[in-house]
C-alpha cells in the first residue's frame, strides 16, 4: 500500500472530510499559514476558500465558543489549536460549555465538533510551548479524546471524530509528523473507543499513547533481542478507554508498564493503573505497576534538561527491567 | 425620556403587538413573583438557585418581539424572562425549577440552564459572559449558510468585565456577523455596584473600540427596547454587522433568591423605590390605557388569565415525577 507521512495523512483527511461534507469547516489560528501547523493544512485555503478555512485572531476562548455556536446551528467545526498550551485560554468554553451542553439541557441540544489539539514540544521551547495536557480533558465528562500514533490512525480517527456527533478532542503530537506508514487513499474511519495491540508478547504489557507508542515499540524491539517479550497496547482513544483490550492483555502478561507523554500525577498512566488496581486482575499481578511519564515539573528549555525530561525507549526499558526484577 | 416622547413612540407600534408585549411582560412578572414565594422557607418548594427577573421584563420582551422564531437567543443564569419572552411554555419552565422529569431540560439543568431548541433558545449559561462567543458562532454559521437569521445574546453588566466580552465583540465586528449583544445593565454585579467593577460604566461605548454600533436605551421602556432591537435586527439581517445594546434597568430582588437584600446594606430603600416607581409594566400599562389599546376591565381579565396559567404551571410541576435514578448517566453523549 501507499506510504505517506503522519502530517500528510492529517492533511489528506482534512481535504477529504471538507470536500465530502459541506457542514464541515476548519477554524483556528494559523490554519491558512504555510508553517503554523506544519504541513497539515497545505492546500486547504486554495481549495475551499476563506469561508470554510477560517484563520482567526488569537481569541482562543471566543473562537472555541464560536465553534460550539456554529455546531448548534447545524455545522461541524474543526477547531484547531496549533499548540496545546493555548487551550487553557479556552478551558471555559471546553469544560463549562461544550462538555456540558448536551447533558445540561436534558439531551435536547448537541455539540458535534472536533477540537484538534496539537502537542508541539522539544527544541528548547520551554514551559509554555511544550505541554501535553490531554489528561486534563480526560477528567471532564462530556468530551471524547483520541490520540493516534500512526499515519493510518491519524487519518481514520480524524474522520471518525468529525462523524462522531459529539465533542471530540483529537490529540496529535508533532514528533509524529514525519513518521511514514501505509494509508489507504480513500476516506475511512477508525472506531473511537477501540485500541489495538501493536505487538504481541508474553512477559510485560506496555500500554502507550500517541508518540509514546513509537518509543514503546523501539524498546520492545531492543528487549526482544535480550529474550524479553513485550506486548504493546496502543489505546488510540483515551476516552472512552478500550478496557477489554487493556484487561485482556494484562491478564495474559500479569505485568504492566504504562507509558504516556503527559505528567505523572493524575495523568493517563495514573488512570490506567487505577483501572487495573480496581479490577480482579490486580490480585494476579506478578509485580507492581510502573508509570513512565513526565516528571511533575514544567518543561525546561535547555536541551541538556529536555533529554532527561521526556520519556523515551531507554526509560521504558529500565522500567520493564525493574518490573521483571520485582 | 419624558412623557410626551414616550407617547409618540407608543403610537407607531401596532396595537396587536403592544397587547402581546403586555401579556408577555405580565407573564414574566406573575411567574417570577410566584417563584419568589415558592423559594421561601420553611417550605422551600423550589430549591434550585433562582435569579429573578422582576423589574427587567421590558428587556427580554422588547428584544424577543423583534425576533422571528428561527432567530437564536442565548441566555444567562437569570434565564426565566428570556425563556418566556421567546415563547417558552410555562409548565416546562416551572417543572424545570422543580427539577422534574417534565422540565424543559428534563430536570438536569435547573433554573440557570433552560433551553428550547424548537423555539430557538439554544441554551443559557451560569458562567458570566459564557454564551457570548456561542451566539457569535451561531451567527457565523448563519452567515456561512446564507440563512436569514440573527443571533442574540443576553448578558448582565457583570459580563462587561469579562475578557470574553471583548474577544466576542471583536470577532463579531471583524466578520460583520448577524449577532446582537444585549447588555442588561441592572446596576449590580452580584453585590457590587457597576461603578465598582468598570473603569468606564458606559458599556454601550465599548462598541466604539470594535468599530461597531452601540446604543444605550431605557431598559424599562419596552417600546424603546423593541424599536432599538428591531433596528439592530434589520441591520444584522442586511449584513451591516453586530450591535451592542445597553439596556439600563434594575432588578427588584437580590442577585439570587426571593429577597430584596435591603437589610444587607447592599443598596438603599430610596434607590429601590425610585426604580419601582419606574415599573416597566406600569409604564406600558399607562400608555396602553391612555391610547385605549386596552381597557381597565381587559387589564383585569389579562391579569386573571395570566395568573391562572401560572397556577396551572405550578400544579403541573408539583404533580410531575422526578427523573428516574437510572437517568443519571444518560445524555452525557449523544447516542448514534
Amino acid at each position: 500500500m501507499r506510504r505517506i507521512s503522519f502530517a500528510e495523512a492529517i492533511n489528506e483527511a482534512l481535504h477529504q472530510i471538507i470536500a465530502k461534507d459541506d457542514h464541515v469547516f476548519l477554524i483556528g489560528q494559523g490554519v491558512t499559514s504555510p508553517w503554523y501547523v506544519g504541513s497539515t493544512t497545505v492546500g486547504l485555503i486554495d481549495r475551499f476558500g476563506p469561508q470554510r478555512i477560517i484563520d482567526t485572531p488569537t481569541s482562543e476562548n471566543c473562537i472555541t465558543g464560536a465553534a460550539l455556536g456554529a455546531a448548534l446551528a447545524g455545522l461541524h467545526p474543526i477547531m484547531c489549536f496549533p499548540r496545546m498550551d493555548f487551550m487553557y485560554y479556552a478551558m471555559d468554553q471546553i469544560a463549562n460549555h461544550i462538555a456540558n451542553w448536551h447533558y445540561m439541557f436534558g439531551g435536547q441540544l448537541s455539540a458535534p465538533l472536533t477540537i484538534w489539539a496539537i502537542i508541539n514540544r522539544g527544541g528548547e521551547q520551554a514551559a509554555q510551548h511544550s505541554q501535553a495536557i490531554h489528561a486534563v480533558f480526560m477528567h471532564i465528562p462530556g468530551v471524547k479524546i483520541v490520540a493516534p500514533s500512526t499515519p493510518y490512525d491519524a487519518k481514520g480517527l480524524l474522520v471518525a471524530s468529525v462523524e462522531e456527533g459529539n465533542p471530540v478532542v483529537y490529540v496529535d503530537d508533532r514528533w509524529l509528523y514525519q513518521h511514514e506508514g501505509e494509508v489507504p487513499e480513500e476516506i475511512y474511519s477508525v472506531p473511537i473507543g477501540k485500541g489495538i495491540v501493536r505487538r504481541e508478547g508474553e512477559d510485560v504489557t506496555v500500554v502507550a499513547t500517541s508518540y509514546m507508542v513509537y518509543e514503546a515499540m523501539m524498546a520492545s524491539e531492543r528487549l526482544d533481542k535480550e529474550g524479553i517479550s513485550i506486548e504493546v497496547v496502543d489505546l488510540l482513544s483515551l476516552k472512552p478507554l478500550d478496557e477489554s483490550l487493556l484487561f485482556t492483555s494484562v491478564e495474559k502478561t500479569r505485568r504492566l508498564a504504562v507509558v504516556d507523554g503527559g505528567w505523572k500525577t493524575c495523568g493517563v498512566a495514573a488512570e490506567i493503573s487505577a483501572k487495573i488496581a480496581e479490577s480482579d486482575i490486580f490480585g494476579s499481578l506478578k509485580a507492581p505497576i510502573i508509570r513512565v511519564s513526565l516528571p511533575d515539573t514544567p518543561a525546561p528549555a535547555s536541551s541538556a534538561l529536555e533529554k532527561v525530561y521526556y520519556p523515551n525507549a531507554e526509560r521504558i526499558i529500565l522500567a520493564i527491567k525493574k518490573i521483571l526484577e520485582m | 425620556m419624558n412623557e410626551k416622547e414616550r407617547t409618540s413612540v407608543a403610537l407607531d407600534v401596532p396595537s396587536e403587538i403592544l397587547r402581546k408585549i403586555y401579556v408577555t411582560m405580565l407573564k414574566i412578572r406573575v411567574f417570577e413573583e410566584r417563584v419568589a414565594e415558592l423559594l421561601l422557607p420553611p417550605k422551600k418548594e423550589i430549591v434550585t438557585p433562582c435569579h429573578l427577573y422582576i423589574g427587567q421584563e421590558a428587556v427580554a420582551t422588547g428584544v424577543c418581539f423583534a425576533l422571528k422564531r428561527d432567530d437564536y437567543v442565548f441566555s444567562t443564569h437569570r434565564s426565566h424572562g428570556h425563556f418566556i419572552a421567546k415563547g417558552g411554555n410555562l409548565k416546562a419552565l416551572m417543572a424545570e425549577l422543580y427539577c422534574k422529569k417534565t422540565g424543559c431540560s428534563r430536570g438536569k439543568g435547573g433554573s440557570m440552564h433552560v433551553a428550547s431548541s424548537s423555539l430557538g433558545l439554544l441554551g443559557s449559561s451560569a458562567i458570566v459572559g459564557g454564551t457570548m462567543p456561542i451566539a457569535v458562532g451561531a451567527a457565523l454559521a448563519f452567515s456561512m449558510q446564507n440563512r436569514d437569521a440573527v443571533s442574540v445574546v443576553f448578558f448582565g453588566d457583570g459580563a462587561a468585565s469579562e475578557g470574553i466580552f471583548y474577544e466576542s465583540l471583536n470577532f463579531a465586528s471583524l466578520k460583520k456577523l448577524p449577532v446582537i449583544f444585549v447588555c442588561e445593565n441592572n446596576l449590580y454585579c452580584t453585590h457590587l455596584p457597576v461603578a465598582a467593577c468598570l473603569a468606564d460604566t458606559n458599556i454601550y461605548r465599548k462598541s466604539e473600540s470594535f468599530a461597531m454600533s452601540g446604543i444605550r436605551v431605557d431598559g424599562n421602556d419596552v417600546i424603546e427596547v423593541y424599536k432599538v432591537a428591531k433596528k439592530a435586527v434589520e441591520d444584522a439581517r442586511s449584513g451591516k454587522g453586530p450591535t451592542l445594546i445597553e439596556c439600563l434597568t434594575y432588578r427588584w430582588r437580590g442577585h439570587v433568591g426571593p429577597y430584596d437584600d435591603l437589610d444587607k446594606g447592599l443598596r438603599s430603600r430610596e434607590e429601590l423605590d425610585y426604580w419601582m416607581s419606574r415599573c416597566p409594566i406600569k409604564m406600558l400599562e399607562k400608555d396602553l390605557i391612555q391610547h385605549r389599546i386596552i381597557s381597565e376591565s381587559e387589564k383585569e381579565q389579562i391579569r386573571k388569565a395570566v395568573s391562572e396559567e401560572v397556577e396551572e404551571a405550578i400544579t403541573f410541576a408539583r404533580e410531575s415525577p422526578y427523573p428516574n435514578e437510572n437517568n443519571l448517566l444518560h445524555d452525557v453523549f449523544e447516542l448514534k
